[in-house]
């Protein structure tokens, strides 16, 4: 299956994290437990656009978009 | 025996961390300052049992030792050094039992740092309620460590849990390390071990990943890692992102039969269902809107009453002390500098601890991180962060408590500037000098009969602040660079019921905070502004002495006797005094703002906290006090007239200049010394100083001659 990043995906699907394209970003979020091979869900989005809310590793979890973006999932 | 003994509380922010500090020591606890730093130290007497009583600190809320904020940098520095003076003997790290994987990340790595924990499983109801099933025996028999099932908010397996400490503490048990963290970098680990004389592989790699930010390091070590590192080419961010995955791996093999989750959630789908209308794009920022302004009119008028009890008992004390104390300096320097002093800091009591009411209710809710998460957009444009929000809206009652609580804020130059821009906000000592002020020119109407204008000026007030502080964010983004990202990264809490015993000690905290830093500042100023405006070279007080000890026997004088005369006397010693002096100094400087030296010497004194004001207003206008003194001060300073050109001193131009002037200056000394501690030096407070007042020198400028 293709990559798309996690900003690419419609809220409400469930995708799964496969890696992230920018490794500063991607020690925060490990940390928080984004970890690759768990499924991920945009559950809401801010009243200006920006950030955004995701389900990951049991909780809810909101970033930028522009963090979000460092995400692929499948 | 009494043995006394070290316990820390650690866990990742929403654990419940501080339900259960207030829970294990009750209101038996100190707060203060970690040496060096001006991260908050809570720490609280833990009686374990009859003859063993530990010292329990809280550390701050962290997800890992890997800090982000000057808050999590702490629990680091304590738990890295065996010589730290809170280096504990027993960790208790408190975890949600509903969201046990990314709470045992923090867990695994105390492990791994060979410190004796116990695992406090907190919210157990909640976890029972969602239909999620932990094996507490199995789970200790995995880990290692003893398991504790606890439900700090109504005091559940808190004796268990001490039982678990004493234990931990007489017989620890720990076990080997939960990753092999050696593999990550075999030789820079072996060679930092041998140069600390340390056996434990992971304190020596985090040694090798925090040693620039470790305080507790002399820069010949400092060197001696750095030079470890670049021999063996050390990457950081490859052997914590290796650590990272490795650790949730073991978590997860840990939780694959101990946990079972039987039906989602229930809080989480009403939290769900209570996101889409709080978060909504319209319905939630209207709700936002709608709370702040309840929160902004609760503090003034929930206060109003015990700030008129305490105005009143002071009064009061005064009217007593004068009675009581035999004339003299001291009595005058009690009477004249100390009292106020104490009762300029206690009047501002009650609204902070309105503000902290509500604050510490909508963070315990959960409710303030959705703020948080909706404002960020519109605060990332000014530099600011969504974490800001709490920092401003405290502004609105004291910019001290505001300034300190950026310390949440992760990013340094999102900190800075958060710290940078609070003072803009309208704080509570402003209130006072704007009301008085507008009373001076804006007529007691009513707009569409309901709206009060004097109100309507007043809100402009608030919203002026609150848009400065907004465009000094964005120039300051202009001008501030710094390596580290700007990033927002948080957990949406699920929203639970307010634990009010929480609540209750928060404000209580703030409130002591509060008294004690702001406190002192202004005690010492008003002190100092005592002495300024009760001495003056000698010859010029010697000749008022003499001209009103002459007994007023002829007729021009007839109309002044008893408190009249002496208020007179006063504001004459006043003009005479070395404030007085400093108001006719700086006159050629405040003229072109429309002020004369007697505004100039309300300037002087009120430049160490604004609400000073009113009072040097009315003692230089000789306001006998009665009681109603600011209907006294208003009518005298209505009445005031330039001598030279009869022009009115208050006249329209004059007073807007004035509050332009109060809405900008940084006219606070309890500011200057919270920011000179929070950045760490003199730097920041002095540029914000400076380019505070001096741009409301050019505002006030600006605006009287416009208006005149």
């Amino acid at each position: 299956m293709e990559l798309r990043k996690l900003t690419d995906i419609e809220i409400g699907t469930v995708a799964t994290i496969d890696s992230f394209t920018d490794e500063e970003t991607s020690i925060l979020l490990l940390e928080m437990g984004c970890l690759p091979g768990e499924s991920i869900e945009i559950s809401n989005i801010a009243p200006l656009g920006d950030p955004i809310a995701i389900k990951v590793s049991g909780y809810k979890l909101s970033l930028r978009k522009k963090e979000a973006a460092t995400i692929l999932v499948r | 025996m009494n043995k006394q003994f070290n316990v820390a509380l650690i866990g990742n922010p929403n654990t419940g961390k501080s339900t259960l500090f207030n829970a294990l020591t009750g209101l038996n606890q100190k707060i203060g300052n970690f040496s060096g730093v001006t991260v908050e130290r809570k720490t609280g007497k833990l009686e374990l049992n009859e003859n063993l009583t530990a010292s329990l600190i809280d550390l701050p809320g962290t997800y890992s030792l890997y800090p982000r904020s000057a808050d999590e940098h702490i629990a680091l520095e304590i738990l890295n050094s065996t010589k730290n003076p809170d280096y504990p003997n027993v960790v208790v790290v408190v975890v949600d039992a509903t969201n046990l994987k990314r709470n045992l990340l923090l867990l695994t790595q105390l492990i791994d740092l060979q410190l004796p924990v116990v695992l406090a499983l907190n919210m157990m109801d909640v976890a029972q309620q969602s239909g999620i099933e932990i094996k507490v025996t199995l789970l200790a028999e995995k880990l290692g460590v003893p398991v504790v099932a606890v439900t700090a908010r109504d005091l559940q397996g808190i004796s268990a849990l001490k039982d678990a400490i004493v234990q931990q503490f007489e017989h620890p048990t720990l076990p080997s390390s939960t990753i092999n963290i050696h593999g990550y970098a075999p030789e820079v680990i072996d060679e930092i071990k041998n140069y600390f004389h340390i056996n434990n592989d992971y304190a020596a790699f985090e040694l090798a990943h925090h040693y620039h930010e470790l305080n507790n390091l002399t820069q010949e070590k400092k060197d001696a890692i750095e030079a470890i590192g670049l021999k063996y080419n050390f990457n950081a961010n490859k052997t914590q992102v290796a650590e990272t995955i490795d650790r949730y791996n073991y978590i997860n093999e840990i939780l694959s039969d101990t946990v079972r989750k039987n039906k989602p959630a229930l809080e989480e789908t009403r939290s769900n269902t209570l996101d889409a209308i709080l978060t909504h794009r319209i319905f939630g920022l209207l709700i936002f809107f709608v709370i702040l302004f309840g929160v902004f009119q609760s503090i003034f008028n929930w206060s109003q009453y015990p700030m008129n009890v305490i105005e009143n008992a002071f009064i009061g004390i005064e009217n007593y002390l004068t009675a009581i104390l035999p004339a003299g300096i001291l009595t005058n320097l009690i009477i004249g500098g100390i009292l106020p002093g104490m009762s300029g800091v206690l009047i501002f009591l009650p609204q902070i601890a309105v503000l902290f009411l509500f604050i510490a209710i909508l963070e315990d809710t959960g409710y303030m991180a959705r703020v948080t998460f909706m404002m960020d957009r519109l605060m990332k444009n000014f530099g600011l962060n969504g974490k800001s929000v709490v920092p401003l809206i405290s502004g609105i009652a004291c910019a001290v408590p505001a300034i300190m609580s950026a310390r949440s804020i992760e990013n340094w130059k999102d900190r800075l500037i958060t710290i940078f821009v609070t003072p803009f906000m309208s704080c509570s000592a402003r209130l006072p000098v704007y009301t008085l002020l507008i009373s001076l020119v804006v007529p007691n109407k009513f707009v569409f009969g309901f709206l009060s204008l004097q109100g309507l000026i007043l809100m402009a007030m608030y919203l002026l602040g609150f848009v400065s502080a907004l465009l000094a964010g964005w120039l300051l983004k202009l001008f501030i660079k710094t390596k580290s990202k700007s990033y927002f990264l948080m957990e949406l809490p699920v929203y639970r019921m307010p634990r009010w015993s929480n609540v209750g000690i928060t404000i209580f905290n703030k409130a002591r905070t509060f008294v004690v830093q702001a406190g002192k500042v202004i005690l010492a100023v008003s002190i100092i502004l005592w002495v300024l405006a009760t001495f003056g070279p000698s010859k010029d007080f010697d000749a008022i002495e003499k001209k009103y000890a002459t007994k007023p026997s002829d007729s021009t004088t007839i109309a002044l006797h008893g408190t009249a005369l002496e208020s007179k006397i006063k504001a004459e010693k006043l003009e005479a005094s070395y404030a007085g002096l400093l108001g006719k100094f700086i006159e050629p400087a405040i003229k072109p703002l429309g002020y004369d030296w007697k505004i100039g010497i309300a300037l002087v004194t009120s430049f160490a906290a604004r609400e000073v004001f009113v009072g040097t207003m009315s003692t230089i206008y000789s306001v006998q006090d009665d009681g109603e003194s600011l209907t006294t001060v208003r009518e005298k300073m209505l009445e005031a007239r330039n001598p030279e050109t009869g022009e009115l001193t208050f006249s329209f131009a004059t007073v807007m200049s004035l509050m332009i002037f109060y809405a900008f200056a940084m006219q606070c000394m309890s500011t200057f010394a919270v920011v000179y501690r929070e950045t760490n030096g003199i730097k920041w407070p002095l540029i914000q100083l400076f380019t505070m007042t001096a741009f409301a020198y050019l505002a006030a400028f600006a605006v009287y001659q416009l208006l005149s």
